[in-house]
Parts: structure tokens; sequence; C-alpha cells
């Protein structure tokens, strides 16, 4: 059976056309769903209305919104880093984890739970700065290498390893900063504030229009770094300016949401298979599948054992894992590379 | 026209050519070949710089390949390599991205290079694969849409790696045809080629080289009868005159 993806102009309208469809009632069930359950006409007067009071629309504006609008953000821009890195690596295993970013960040926020445990404002940025420095240490060092495919990927785990093992350090030495970390390290979106998500989605917004505008480059370098060099196409430089794009958009996330690498793995696999992998259609497809994805999820870590609430990292691999798991079965016989 | 002069290059500190002075000209359909490892892939590299020279000039079109920018030197080379990627993305897609060198701001490709890719599919035979996957296609099929990309690329000097392996005889001769017809536009061909006796019979002008070395270089006839081949490859093809002229067979 041949799972061809979708080639023709009509056919992608329609895939995007159901991407947003699913990304918007996912957001819309996000904002109803919850321990309080809110009708779509209050739902409705709440996001257009404003604050009129009622409970309701202060479930709506400050309990859930912010909670709707960080899954969207660190979901489309975990998703986008993921397609990112797939690509350049012509690698399926291929994760922001793959080049530092979580190792980098993880390292960051147990430094800082360590050194100042009541400064938790600090941990977001702390984070960020993790996650960055991490990914360009790895690009420093594949650069000098030459750039190519696998000493980028050889580096990452380097490098990822040297940082997991200084975190472990840490924590071995300082216990207390285990209980803050360990939140870190599972991802979750509680308490999160709309002004929390500015500096980030700041971020992710310029470092997905560098990604977007890049989409020939992206497809020119899937044909191979001699074919892109006969192009006219710098190889190893533009890998390493689509990774540090990879990188910020990875790191923006994880500064608030903590380390939830396995968005940025899945969402691109699920989506290539209707798009393919032309960068153009790939890269806002998997913006959209990541985002419905994680809300997804959020919502149901928060619906299924109410009042409890499970972080969204664990629910996510016990229900995304499956899923993936699922979609692999079925496309047996599919894509073979 | 591309000219090599003294071109000396190699990876991490081992030079592999040494020394080659060569001209790729227009008009003509300039054949590599030479045993394996002797340098062929490398010294098409090395002219255009897509890795660094030891030694040695390069000329493209009259300019010093090193005073030129990797842009402008795809704007007059294409180049098809020996390895070729095979993303999931479609042929008319790929071929469109042979205009990749010519693509300005905002980086959108244009109704022209639409209309380059399209006569670029239809010369290369890749009309009907159009719409597929790379991934999905047949060895052959991928070798057509690489070569639409090239002619999409539209350059007066075109260098091929290998252009005619993994494909069964009739498409050979139809990449040889495409050569000879680019040759008839006045464009440089130089292709690197497995298949001796498809070299000899089909090349304008044939490089013979050894070791990193040019042994011989001129008419096909001519290298022939001055045994470089013999003394390349250690095993000699025989010859027959037909009514097509010389023919070269194994025994």
């Amino acid at each position: 059976m041949k799972n061809s993806p979708t080639y023709s102009t009509a056919g992608n309208a329609r895939l995007f056309a159901s991407l947003i469809s699913i990304t918007l009632l996912a957001a819309a069930l996000s904002l109803a769903l919850g321990p309080v359950n809110v009708a779509p006409g209050e739902l409705l007067a709440a996001l257009f209305g404003g604050d009129d009071g009622s409970a309701a629309a202060r479930i709506v504006l400050y309990a859930r919104l912010p909670r709707t609008a960080g899954c969207v953000l660190a979901g489309a821009a975990l998703a986008v880093s993921g397609a990112l890195t797939q690509s350049v690596l012509a690698n399926p295993l291929a994760a922001p984890s793959t080049i530092g970013v979580n190792a980098g960040a993880g390292l960051a926020a147990a430094l800082c739970c360590a050194a100042a445990p009541t400064a938790q404002a600090l941990l977001p940025l702390a984070a960020f700065a993790g996650a960055l420095g991490a990914a360009l240490l790895v690009l420093l060092i594949a650069r000098r290498a030459g750039a190519s495919r696998i000493t980028l990927v050889l580096a990452g785990v380097a490098v990822s390893n040297i940082l997991a093992a200084c975190v472990d350090a840490v924590v071995t030495f300082d216990a207390d900063a285990l209980n803050a970390y360990a939140d870190f390290r599972i991802g979750s979106m509680a308490n999160l504030t709309l002004p929390r998500l500015a500096a980030p989605a700041a971020v992710t917004a310029i470092a997905l229009a560098a990604a977007f505008s890049l989409t020939n480059e992206l497809d020119v370098l899937s044909l191979g770094g001699e074919t892109a060099e006969g192009l006219g196409l710098r190889a190893g430089r533009m890998r390493v300016a689509l990774l540090a794009a990879a990188a910020a958009l990875a790191g923006a996330a994880v500064s608030f949401a903590g380390l939830l690498g396995f968005v940025g793995l899945i969402s691109p696999h699920i989506v290539r298979r209707f798009t393919g992998d032309e960068a153009r259609l790939l890269l806002p497809a998997s913006a959209l599948g990541g985002a419905a994805l994680l809300l997804a999820c959020d919502t149901a870590s928060r619906t299924l054992f109410a009042p409890y609430e499970l972080p969204v990292g664990i629910s996510l691999a016990l229900i995304g894992g499956p899923f993936f798991i699922w979609l692999l079965l079925r496309q047996r016989g599919g894509r073979t590379a | 026209m591309i000219e090599l002069r003294g071109l000396c290059a190699g990876y991490r500190g081992r030079e592999v050519l040494h020394g080659v002075s060569l001209r790729f000209e227009p008009g003509r359909v300039t054949v590599l070949c030479g045993p394996n490892g002797c340098g062929k892939s490398t010294l098409l590299k090395a002219a255009l710089g897509i890795i660094p020279r030891t030694g040695g000039e390069a000329y493209i079109d009259g300019d010093e390949a090193g005073s030129l920018s990797r842009r402008e030197i795809a704007r007059r080379a294409a180049y098809m390599p020996q390895d070729r990627g095979a993303p999931s993305i479609t042929v008319r897609r790929m071929a469109l991205h042979g205009r990749f060198p010519y693509l300005g701001w905002p980086r959108r490709y244009s109704r022209a290079d639409y209309d380059a890719a399209e006569r670029a599919l239809e010369r290369a035979d890749a009309l009907e694969i159009a719409g597929d996957s790379l991934a999905e296609l047949s060895g052959g099929q991928r070798q057509r849409a690489y070569l639409a990309m090239a002619l999409a690329q539209d350059t007066a000097n075109l260098l091929m790696d290998e252009p005619t392996a993994f494909l069964d005889a009739a498409h050979q001769l139809a990449v040889m045809d495409m050569a000879r017809s680019l040759a008839g536009e006045g464009r440089a061909v130089a292709l690197v080629l497995h298949d001796l006796c498809l070299a000899l019979r089909r090349a304008d002008t044939l490089a013979v080289l050894d070791g990193g070395r040019l042994l011989d270089c001129g008419a096909p006839q001519e290298v022939y009868e001055r045994g470089a081949v013999r003394r390349a490859f250690g095993v000699e093809p025989r010859r027959v005159m037909t009514e097509d002229g010389w023919q070269y067979y194994y025994v």
C-alpha cells in the first residue's frame, strides 16, 4: 500500500484547514474543561467580553488562558525545533535534546534550584541561557570538526552526557535542589501567567520567522551536503544557523514548560506522514500539530484524575507514546527511510 | 569553459589529486575515467571549490574559482554529485530548487523559475514522475529527477559524477544523448563514467586519470591507441570497426 503524502494544492489546503480546526478545537476544550466546566456561551463571553466579574470569566481568563497559550507556544516551538533538527541532521531520532538543549537547560535549572532556591523567577531565564549555551557549545565543536551531520549528532550526545553528569553531581551534593528540579525535569504547565509568557513568545516569534523564511534552504540541505554546495549553499554554515534557530525555539519552550522533549520528537513525525519532507509544508504543519498535541495532553492531565493534576510531561509520554506507536504500526509497509 | 592548471586537492591532509591540468571546453563532452580512487570525483569537486584546493588554479568562465562566491559558481556550473539524497519531496519541487542559485528576496521562486523547472522536467523526461516523492522512486527515476534539477540550473557548464550509475542500457544512452545535445548548445559538459566502452564510444574528449595524475587526454581513439587505457586499468578493451565507427568490448 502506497502511503502518499498530499501533493496537490487542494490537498494541502485541506490538510491545513483540518490542522487549524483541530488546533482550535483543542484550544477551546483546553479553555472549557477542568475542575469547573465552562459552557461555550460563557467561554465566548469571557474571551471577547473580558472580565465581567463572573466566576466563569475569571477562571477562563486567569486560570486557563495562560495555560492554553503556554501549550500553544511550547507545542509549536518544540515541534518546529524537532522538525528542523530532524531535517538538518537527516536523522529521524533527532529532537531538540539531540543538540544538547535539554541537558543545558536541565543543568542551568538544577544550579538555579541549588544556588537560589527562593528566586524561582530566575529559573526560566537560567533555563533559556543554559539551553542556548549548551547548543552553541555543541555547534561550535561540530563546526570545528566540519559540521557534518554525524559530527553534530556525536557532539550533541557527548555534551549532553557531560552536562547530565553535572546535574547528577549537583543534586547529589544538594538534596534539597532535587525536589524543585524534579518538577522542571518532568515538565508542567501549572502556575503560568500571561506576562511570564511574553519573553518566550517574543523569542519564539523571531525564531519561527527565521525558520519559515529558510524553507528552501532546508529542502536543499536535505538533498545532501554536496548537492547543496553545488546549488550555491554553504551547507555547514546553514546547518549551524538552522540548528541555532532550533535551539532558540526549544530553549524558549523549556524555559517555562520544563523538559517536554517528546513533543519535539513525535509531532514532526506525525505530520510528516501527510506533508512529506517539503519544509514549506512540514514546518507550519508541525507547529499546528505540536500545539494541538500538547493542548490535548495538558487538558487530559487536568481532567482525567480531577481534582488531582498530572504534570503534562507524564501524560504526554503516556498518551503521546502509545499514539505514536499505533501510527508506526499502521504505516507498516509505508515509508522506509 | 572550465580550465584547471596544476590542480591539487585532497581530504584531511591527504592529497588525492597531484597537479592536474585539464580543460572542459564549450561544445564538447569531456569524459573522465580511471580506476577506483584515482581522483575523478575529487577533481570535479575541487574544480568548483566544493572541497578546498591545496594547489593550482581553477578558472570558471575565465574567473578564478577562489574569487567567486558559492552562489556565483552555482550560476555558472551545475554539479551532480555521486552521493544523492532522497528526502520525501516531490520531483517538481526538486527541479524548482535547481533555481536556488538565482533566488533573491523575498525567498520565493518567481513565475520564470517555475517555467524553467517545468521545461527542465520535460527535457529530462521526468514529467510523468513530477508529482511523485523522490523517496519513492527507483534509482533510474531518481537520476532523472537530479538531471532535471541540474538542467533547471541552466548553466554554461555541467559536471556530473556517475550520471549513468544504476541506469539500464536505454537510460544510459539517453543520458549520453542528453550530454551531447547540451554540448550542442555550446555548453561544456564533463562526466565521470565507469563504463569504459561507453566512454570510449561517446566522449569527444577522454581524460584518463591514474593515481591522482592525468595519464592522457584527447580524442578517445587516440587515447586508446596510445595505450593509456591499458596502463590505467590494467586491462584493455578490444575494438572492431563497424559502420557506426569504432566499437569497444571486453573479452
